[in-house]
Order: C-alpha cells, then sequence, then structure tokens
C-alpha cells in the first residue's frame, strides 16, 4: 500500500467532494478515510488514499488534482503520506 | 492514523512559515580524477560530476512535488580542488581553468552553486595550495557557480598565520576583480576555521577527503515554524521556552531527515548527514534575528543577544539531533546579515555592529557571515578580522567563518545589493585601528593548550 493525503481548502461550495472522488475513481485510487472540518468559514477536509493501484504517476495525479481545484476555487494538494507520519509520529 | 490537524499543521509551517529544505548537495570525491596531465583531469573532473549528479535536480524536483515542500537548492560539492589538481597545475592560471571546468559541470546538470575550489591549509600552505589560493580572485570573476573556501586554522594546529594575511589580501583582490558587480566573488567566497568534512551549505561547502565516493547531505531550515511557535509562548518561563524550540526543531529535521532518505534511494547515493541549521532568507518571517526578537529582544544586538542565541542553537540541537540518524556539517543558527531580514533591519538602524556579530559567533555557527564593509578596507584589517574569528574557533574547539565583502567603491551608509537568497546589505564600518603590525609577522599560532581550562 502506498498511502497519500489529500487536503482540500477552500470556501464551501455544492459538489467539490463529489468532483475528487470522481477523479479517483476514474484514475484507480482507493479512499482509506475522509475527515472534513469548516475552520473559520472555510471548507477544510483530508483524505487518506492508497495510490498503489493508480491508473497515472503520483506526479501527474497531484498535478491533475491541483488543476481540478482550481477549477473548483479551491485548493488540492495530495502529498505522501510520510511527510506527516515522519513529522508527527516518533 | 494521522490526522487532519496535524496535516494542517504542516501545511501551515510549509505555506504561512517558509518551511523548506534549503539544500540537498552530493558530495563528490574527486581524488580519482588526478592526473599528471591538466587536459586529462579537466575532462575527467567533468565527466565524474555530470555522471554521478545528472539526476540530482529532477530528483529533488520530484521529491518536493511528491511531498509538497520545497527543496530550494540542489548542490554539488566536491573534494578539495588543491589536492586534486597539485600535480597537473604548475600556476594559478592551470587552476583557474579546473573551476571554469567545475562551472561547466554545474551548469550541465543545473546546480546553482558548486562548492570546493578550496584548499584546507591549517598548519601550512603547500605549493599547490598557495597557487590555489592565488587564483581565486580570477576564478570567482570568470565563473558564476563556484565556491571557493580556504580552511587556515584548527583546534589541533594552530593558525597558519601566512594563509591568514594571504586571505587577506585574496579577499580585497576577488572585490577588485567582481568590482562591477559589488564584489560580489566575496560572497561566494569563504575563510575557515575548523572546516567540516560535510557541509552542506555554500558558499563553505567542500567534499573531505575522508568520506567515501558520493554522498548525499541535507540542510534544513525553518527560522520562520521556530518563530511562530515562541509567538504562542510569550511571557512564558524558559523551561516552556526550551522545550517548545525543540519539539519544533524535532519536526523540522524530521522532514529533512524524510527528504535526505528519499533522496538517497532514488539516487542510490548513501545518505550521509543532516545539517542542523536555522537557516535565514531575506524575506520577512524567514529570519533568525526575528526569533531572538520574539524571545524578548527589542532588537538583536541588545545586550543579552548573546546568551539568547546560545540557548536557542542549543535547543535546536538537542530537539534536531533524536530526530535524525545521522547529523554534521555546521549544525547550528546562521547569524548571515545581508540574508536575513532582522539583522539587516538592525544593522541599518544602527543596533548591530561587528563587535557583537563576533561575540554571538562565538555561541552558534558559523561566524562573520555575509557582512558587507568599506571598499578601502586594508588587506591587513580584513586579515585581522579573519585571525579573531579563528582564533574563537581554535579555542572553543568549534567551527568559525569568515565571509565578508569589501564593497569596492562603497563606504558606511551605502546599500549593497547581492540579489536573490544572498539578498543586500548596509556597508558596516570597521575599527580603524590597524593591526598591520600583528599581521605582517610570517609563520603560524601554535596550537592551543587543551587542559588548564579556565
Amino acid at each position: 500500500m502506498k498511502k497519500a493525503i489529500i487536503t482540500v481548502v477552500g470556501k464551501d461550495a455544492v459538489g467539490i467532494i463529489a468532483k475528487v472522488c470522481t477523479y479517483l475513481a476514474e484514475t484507480k485510487i482507493n479512499i482509506l478515510d475522509i475527515s472534513q472540518t469548516i475552520v473559520d468559514g472555510y471548507f477544510n477536509m483530508m483524505m487518506i488514499v492508497d495510490i498503489s493501484g493508480a491508473s497515472k504517476s503520483t506526479g501527474d495525479v497531484i498535478k491533475n488534482l491541483e488543476t481540478l481545484g482550481s477549477e473548483i476555487g479551491v485548493v488540492i494538494r495530495m502529498q505522501m503520506e510520510e511527510i506527516f507520519t515522519k513529522m508527527h509520529r516518533i | 492514523m494521522i490526522n487532519i490537524f496535524e496535516v494542517n499543521e504542516t501545511n501551515k509551517m510549509i505555506e504561512q512559515e517558509k518551511l523548506d529544505v534549503r539544500t540537498i548537495t552530493i558530495g563528490i570525491s574527486l581524488l580519482d580524477c588526478c592526473d599528471s596531465d591538466l587536459t586529462i583531469v579537466n575532462e575527467k573532473i567533468y565527466n565524474k560530476i555530470t555522471r554521478v549528479a545528472k539526476d540530482l535536480v529532477k530528483t529533488g524536483q520530484e521529491i518536493e512535488l511528491e511531498y509538497g515542500v520545497p527543496i530550494v537548492n540542489k548542490r554539488i560539492s566536491v573534494t578539495p580542488i588543491s589536492l586534486v589538481g597539485a600535480s597537473c597545475c604548475k600556476s594559478s592560471e592551470d587552476y583557474v581553468t579546473i573551476a571554469k571546468t567545475l562551472d561547466r559541470a554545474a551548469k550541465t546538470v543545473g546546480v546553482n552553486f558548486l562548492g570546493g575550489y578550496s584548499a584546507l591549509c591549517s598548519k601550512g600552505m603547500t605549493r599547490s595550495e598557495e597557487l590555489l589560493i592565488r587564483s581565486i580572485p580570477q576564478a570567482l570573476a570568470e565563473t558564476e557557480r563556484v565556491c571557493s573556501s580556504v580552511n587556515v586554522g584548527s583546534t589541533k594546529t594552530g593558525i597558519d598565520m601566512d594563509a591568514v594575511r594571504l586571505m587577506g589580501e585574496m579577499i580585497l583582490e576577488t572585490a577588485k576583480a567582481t568590482k562591477e558587480h559589488d564584489s560580489l566573488g566575496c560572497a561566494k567566497l569563504v575563510v575557515f576555521c575548523n572546516a567540516p568534512d560535510d557541509n552542506p551549505f555554500m558558499a563553505g561547502a567542500f567534499h573531505g577527503v575522508t568520506e567515501g565516493d558520493a554522498v548525499i547531505n541535507v540542510g534544513v531550515s525553518g527560522p520562520g515554524v521556530v518563530k511562530s511557535a515562541l509567538e504562542a509562548c510569550r511571557g512564558q518561563n524558559f523551561e516552556v521556552l526550551c522545550e517548545t524550540i525543540k519539539r519544533t526543531a524535532f519536526k523540522i529535521t524530521r522532514v529533512g531527515q524524510l527528504v535526505a532518505q528519499e533522496a538517497s534511494r532514488r539516487l542510490g547515493i548513501p545518505f550521509g548527514i543532516i545539517d542542523l541549521s536555522l537557516a535565514p532568507t531575506p524575506a520577512v518571517g524567514d529570519s533568525v534575528a526575528e526569533i531572538l526578537e520574539e524571545i524578548g529582544l527589542e532588537s538583536v544586538g541588545a545586550p543579552g543577544t548573546t546568551a539568547a542565541l546560545a540557548m536557542l542553537n542549543d535547543q535546536v540541537k538537542k530537539g534536531g539531533v533524536m530526530a535524525s540518524s545521522y547529523v554534521g556539517g555546521l549544525s547550528g543558527a546562521f547569524i548571515p546579515v545581508s540574508e536575513d531580514h532582522g539583522m539587516i533591519e538592525a544593522v541599518a538602524a544602527g543596533k548591530l555592529c561587528i563587535e557583537k556579530l563576533e561575540a554571538m559567533t562565538c555561541v552558534c555557527s558559523v561566524g562573520l557571515d555575509m557582512i558587507a564593509i568599506p571598499g578601502d578596507t586594508p588587506a591587513t584589517t580584513i586579515a585581522g578580522i579573519i585571525a579573531d574569528e579563528a582564533a574563537i574557533g581554535m579555542v572553543n574547539q568549534k567551527t568559525t567563518a569568515v565571509r565578508v565583502i569589501p564593497v569596492i567603491g562603497k563606504s558606511v551608509g551605502d546599500t549593497v545589493e547581492f540579489g536573490g537568497l544572498l539578498g543586500y546589505a548596509p556597508v558596516m564600518p570597521v575599527n580603524t585601528n590597524s593591526c598591520a603590525a600583528f599581521i605582517n609577522r610570517t609563520g603560524r599560532i601554535p596550537a592551543p593548550i587543551h587542559s588548564f581550562k579556565n
């Protein structure tokens, strides 16, 4: 399993999760966990996904999600999980 | 499993607090490039660098993209060239051809700096080392990306005052040779005492002779992250302050460790060390001076500055050491003037002088760094500044360095613009009393005694 973290930050709107999930399904990326909060009126979502079966390279997925985000008007970022686990777990 | 708050904390560090990995530096041994024919040496050097480091920039960019953390610089350090060129360089001009080869190789692989145009002469200079040192002004004027360093002393050997005197002259010559660009050549030239073999930071990086064939060293950064964490503990006691710095340093260093291991795996080159330095940039919010001010100083330079810096430096190391499997290099807070917004402000307002900076270098790496001084400063005075710093390093068993820029045609009150990460700096006044008679004595200062510590 190759885990990555997707974060979506921006102004809340209809269909944000749907659009992200559609892209992930098309790219054969499995969602392991989703959590979401509203911080200071801003939509804040985090997904843990498994990209080991992805039909595109990690770099391409990151760029595609970024483009998708700018289309919806939010910031979508995907980062490999280790940057977070290394920093927050001993 | 990781939670949303932890993810947000990391991303806030990267986006708002300017957390980055300052440099991935590949150290490359050029000892196997030695030959008695200069043309062959140049060819071997070019081929080896472009072979070993060919994927460095690409790999760095991939890691940057996949982990979402900026990696500001990708760089190369090589074996001190005075060793590589010893058997083929008969003149300073011969050495300059190697500098040009290094510059060409750096451009081919796409790195912005390559360090190692260096000589290690802490006890004495060989003829070859002297030739290299004398070639530095021309080499730095005629290349763009080559960095040079000279080690003039160590705790074990004492200080080679002949090399110190010569470096005073060469710094001034380098300033003159690059005077059209505000004496920028001097920003690429460092004089060390106790130079480390595995430093990834420029301009003082070189690949020591005790190192393996190739190695990945990583320098982390993150003054903005530390400052931001300290904002949350205003008015708290030293215990809380120190714990906060340690915890923050741990987190910053873990990112460096991750990047270093990834780079090592992808490039197939062993991981060397993480350099635990707080490296500032001229950007607001990425400054070591601002951390000191957050700790409680009205301005850096105020009484208490040295103590605050000593504490900061020590806590960064304590937090960082546990976060990395190998620590090395310079490992300490950097206090370059032109590369640190808070330092620039303090100098411009007359709140920070060279003498206070010198005191600060006693408790942190690395030395008098990126300080613009008047262009009419005599070479012997520059040598005196070098000797003072080297003495601090020699006696305190630490690395110290001098990177001063005598800006030709400018004097106190003027400002110099170096551009990019090198920043800008007000020209600082230097004590004008002469030390020529001291500097002009020949020979060396003996190694200090290691007992009777008082």
